[in-house]
C-alpha cells in the first residue's frame, strides 16, 4: 500500500513500506549512493510524518525483502512472537516512539517486549528519535551475557582487546596483548582479526591466546576472527575455540556474499556449543555488522542502509550470542562520511541492538579517507558509556596496524571508565586487582606493580 | 587565596614494558598521564594522521611526472574519471570507476590492435604514492616487458580515480591486458603506499575476483625491485595463460580484497 503526507500544497507520495523508510531515513553518504535517499530535507521530514501513522501491524504484513527470496525475512516473520508484541499491537510507529521516550519504558518492560519487535519496527521509530533520545531508551536496557565472565552489567564497561599484527606474528601479538592486559583491557575478549585464513597459522594464534588466558587465570574468553568454515575446520582439529566469529548481514544475499547462510551459522554455534568451554554461560557467538555491507555487496533489495543493519540484528539475536558488535566507521565514507555520520550511525545500531535484546558493543572507529578524527571519536565514545554500550575496542594507541584504521586505544577505555564511574566485568575487575594492576576502586596502579610483568608469556621470553 | 607550592611534573615516562616495542610497530608502553597518552606519544598519533588526510587531498603533480616519464618512451594520456571533486570521488566510488565523456572520446580515438598492456597511474587515495614511487618502479618494469616482447600500449594519467577506471580504459584502448598502479588507502605507518592491480580481458563491469593485486609498495615496504619481479613474473604468467584473477590467485595468493574479517 502507498503512504503520503502534505506539507503546505505539496503532497508526498511514497509508493511502499521500503519507499517510506528509506526517504526517512537521516541523511546520510550510502543511500545517496544507493540512490534511495530523500530528495530534499522537506521530503525527509514528509516521510518521517507519515511514518508516525504506520501501523506497528503493517510490518508483519507487509515485507520489505519478499518472504519467498529472503531467509532473513523467513527468520523474522517465522520467529516472531505475537505474545510479546500483543501490549504494542495497537501502536503506531509515531505512539511507540512517544512511549518509548516516557516513563512506562522501563528496562524489564523493554526486555519483555523485544521478541515482539521485529528489526523494521526497531529500525522505523530510531528515524523519530534525535541522538539524546537514542541514548536515553538503549540506556534503561541490561542485556547480560556469560561465558567465562558476565558482560553487559549496569554500571559496567568492557573491551575486546585488539592485539592484531600485519603478518600474524606470535610475539608481536603477544607484546601488544601484554600491553593491553596492563591497561586493563580484554574482558569482553582476547580477539585477534588474523592476516591470513591459514588454518595452522590460527591454530597457533588460539593456542597463544589460550595460553596466556590459563597462565594468568584471566576470566575471559579468547577468539580469531576468522569465517565460521574456518573455526568449524579449527574445531575439527582440536584447537582451542571458545567463540565463533563472524560477520553477518540483513539479506540472504549480502550473507551469501559473506560465504554464509543461516544453517551454516547453526552449524557452527552447535559445535561450538558442544565443546563445553564456558565456565558461567552458554553464549557463545561474536557477531560482526555494519551499516553499509548489504550495498556493497549490491544485496541491499532498495532499502536504506540502517535498516539493512537492523536486519542483521535479527540474524545475530538468534543465535543468542555473546558479543556482537557494529564496526559503523570502518566501510568507509561512501556510506559514513564524516564524523556526524558515523555517530548518529552508532547511536542508531547501539539502540536497535540493544531493543532486539543483544548485547551491543560499538567499534568507535574511522578510516583515513572519512572526515573525522579522534575528536569525533571521543564525542562517540563518551555518548556510547552513557547509552551503556556494552563494550568497546581496545586497540594500542588507537592504531590498528594490521587493518589501518583507528579505533579506541587502552587509555580511551580507561577515561571513559573514569569519567562515567563503569567498572569492567566483575570478574575481571577482581583479576586485575589481584594481579596489581588496579586497585579496588578500579584505578589503574603504577605500572611496576604488576605481578604479569615478573613473568612474561612464553612467546616473549628471550 | 591560598599560594599553591610549586607543581610537580607529571610523570609520563614510558612503561617499565617498553623493551617489548622491539616486537611490533603497533603504539604500546606509551606510558599515561591519569588516563592520557603523554603528549609526545599524542603529537606523534597527530601528526601521522595529518599526513594521512594530506596524503587523501594530494593531486597527481602531472607537470613532473610527464616530464619525468618522457624517458619511458612511451605515448602519454592524460583522463578523468567522472567524479568532478575529491569530496564526489570519497563518496561516489562509482563514478571514480567511470571515464569522463571527455576522456573517453579521447581514448576511443587512441584504440588501437596488438597491444598486450597498458599501465594506467591513477591517484587513489594517495597521489603521494604516484608521484613518489612510480617512476623508479617502471624505470625497472617496463625494459623487462620490452624484453620479453610485450607491446605496451600508452602511459595513462588518471584523475579521481578507483582500480576498476582501469578496466574501461584497458577496453577502450583494446590491450589484453590493464595495470593499474594506484595510491593506496594511507594508514598512520603509511601515507604513500602504492598498490598494483592488473586484470586480463579488461572490461567495464569486472569485480575485484576478476584482478590480482600486490600492494604495499614503496622503499620501506615491497622495495621497488621486489615489486617490478613480482610484477614481472605475474604479469608474463596472465599473459601466457591468458587469465588473472581467482585462478591465478590460486596459484600465487594475490587476490585484490580488502575487508575487516
Amino acid at each position: 500500500m502507498s503512504y503520503r503526507h502534505t506539507i503546505g500544497v505539496r503532497t508526498y507520495q511514497f509508493a511502499d513500506l521500503k519507499a517510506l523508510l528509506v526517504r526517512a531515513s537521516p541523511l546520510r553518504a550510502g543511500d545517496v549512493l544507493a540512490g534511495v535517499a530523500a530528495a530534499t530535507y522537506e521530503e525527509r521530514v514528509a516521510a518521517q510524518y507519515a511514518l508516525a501513522d504506520v501501523p506497528l501491524r503493517n510490518f508483519l504484513s507487509e515485507t520489505l525483502v519478499p518472504y519467498e527470496q529472503d531467509e532473513v525475512t523467513r527468520l523474522i516473520i517465522d520467529t516472531h512472537d505475537a505474545g510479546a508484541f500483543a501490549p504494542l499491537a495497537h501502536f503506531t510507529v509515531g505512539e511507540l516512539r512517544d512511549w518509548l521516550v516516557s516513563d512506562a519504558a522501563d528496562g524489564l518492560t523493554l526486555a519483555a517486549l523485544a521478541a515482539g519487535l521485529t528489526p523494521e519496527m526497531v529500525a522505523a521509530v530510531s528515524k523519530l528519535l534525535r541522538n539524546q533520545e537514542l541514548i536515553a531508551v538503549a540506556r534503561r536496557i541490561e542485556v547480560v551475557t556469560r561465558f567465562r565472565n558476565t558482560l553487559g552489567l549496569r554500571g559496567h564497561l568492557a573491551t575486546r582487546l585488539q592485539p592484531n599484527h600485519p603478518t600474524d606474528d606470535l610475539r608481536g601479538i603477544a607484546a601488544s596483548l601484554v600491553d593491553g592486559l596492563l591497561y586493563g583491557s580484554g574482558d569482553a575478549v582476547l580477539g585477534i582479526n588474523p592476516a591470513t585464513d591459514n588454518v595452522r597459522v590460527l591454530s597457533d594464534l588460539l593456542r597463544m591466546l589460550d595460553g596466556v588466558r590459563q597462565q594468568y587465570e584471566i576470566p575471559t574468553q579468547t577468539c580469531v576472527l576468522c569465517h565460521v568454515t574456518t573455526t568449524l575446520d579449527l574445531i575439527g582439529r582440536g584447537a582451542p575455540v571458545d567463540l565463533a566469529f563472524q560477520s553477518i548481514a540483513g539479506t540472504e544475499a549480502a550473507n551469501r556474499s559473506f560465504g554464509i547462510s543461516l544453517s551454516l551459522l547453526q552449524e557452527a554455534w552447535e559445535a561450538t556449543l558442544a565443546l563445553g568451554r564456558g565456565t558461567l554461560g552458554h553464549n557463545v557467538m561474536y557477531f560482526e555488522t555494519g551499516q553499509g555491507s548489504a550495498l556493497s555487496a549490491n544485496a541491499h533489495h532498495g532499502l536504506d542502509q540502517q535498516t539493512c543493519e537492523a536486519r542483521a540484528y535479527a540474524v545475530a539475536r538468534h543465535y543468542r550470542p555473546l558479543l556482537v558488535n557494529s564496526v559503523v566507521g570502518f566501510i568507509g565514507p561512501e556510506y559514513l562520511y564524516d564524523g556526524k555520520q558515523i555517530i548518529r550511525a552508532a547511536l542508531e545500531d547501539h539502540f536497535c541492538g540493544k531493543l532486539l535484546g543483544l548485547p551491543m558493543g560499538v567499534d568507535v572507529c574511522y578510516t583515513n579517507h572519512a572526515e573525522a578524527d579522534q575528536d569525533d571519536m571521543d564525542n562517540l565514545l563518551t555518548l556510547l558509556g552513557v547509552a551503556g554500550c556494552n563494550f568497546i575496542m581496545g586497540v594500542p594507541g588507537a592504531d590498528d596496524i594490521m587493518l589501518g584504521y583507528q579505533s579506541t586505544s587502552f587509555h580511551d577505555a580507561l577515561y571513559l571508565r573514569r569519567v562515567l564511574g563503569l567498572r569492567p566485568a566483575p570478574e575481571f575487575a577482581a583479576w586485575l586487582a589481584q594481579q596489581g594492576i588496579f586497585d579496588e576502586s578500579g584505578r589503574q596502579l603504577p605500572a611496576t606493580a604488576a605481578q604479569l610483568l615478573k613473568q612474561l608469556p612464553p612467546a616473549l621470553r628471550p | 587565596m591560598p599560594d599553591l607550592p610549586e607543581l610537580a611534573a607529571a610523570n609520563s615516562a614510558p612503561d617499565p614494558w617498553a623493551s617489548l616495542n622491539s616486537f611490533t610497530a603497533a603504539r604500546i608502553a606509551l606510558g599515561r598521564s591519569g588516563t592520557s597518552v603523554p603528549l609526545r606519544e599524542a603529537l606523534a598519533f597527530k601528526l601521522a594522521h595529518a599526513h594521512a588526510r594530506d596524503a587523501v587531498y594530494s593531486v597527481l603533480d602531472n607537470a613532473q611526472l610527464m616530464n619525468e616519464l618522457l624517458e619511458l618512451q612511451l605515448p602519454l594520456v592524460q583522463v578523468h574519471s567522472r567524479a568532478a571533486t575529491r569530496q564526489e570521488y570519497l563518496q561516489r566510488p562509482d563514478l571514480g570507476r567511470q571515464l569522463a565523456e571527455d576522456s573517453r572520446a579521447q581514448l576511443m580515438g587512441q584504440a588501437a590492435g596488438g597491444r598486450d598492456l597498458v599501465v594506467v597511474l591513477a591517484d587513489g587515495l594517495s597521489a603521494t604514492a604516484v608521484n613518489s614511487h612510480v617512476l623508479p618502479l617502471l624505470r625497472l618494469l617496463v625494459p623487462a616487458l620490452r624484453q620479453a616482447s610485450f607491446q605496451l600500449g600508452p602511459l595513462v594519467l588518471a584523475e579521481q580515480a578507483r582500480v576498476a577506471l582501469g578496466d574501461e580504459v584497458g577496453h577502450l584502448l583494446q590491450a589484453r591486458l590493464v595495470l593499474v598502479l594506484i595510491g593506496e588507502r594511507p594508514g598512520l605507518s603509511a601515507p604513500d603506499s602504492l598498490g598494483a592491480y592488473f586484470t586480463h580481458g579488461p572490461q567495464p563491469g569486472l569485480t575485484d575476483e576478476a584482478r590480482n593485486c600486490v600492494s604495499n609498495i614503496r622503499p620501506e615496504g615491497l622495495g621497488y625491485e621486489a615489486a617490478a619481479a613480482k610484477l614481472f613474473f605475474l604479469l608474463a604468467e596472465a599473459r601466457r595463460r591468458q587469465l588473472s584473477g581467482v585462478r591465478l590467485k590460486d596459484d600465487f595468493g594475490l587476490l585484490a580484497e580488502g575487508s575487516k574479517s
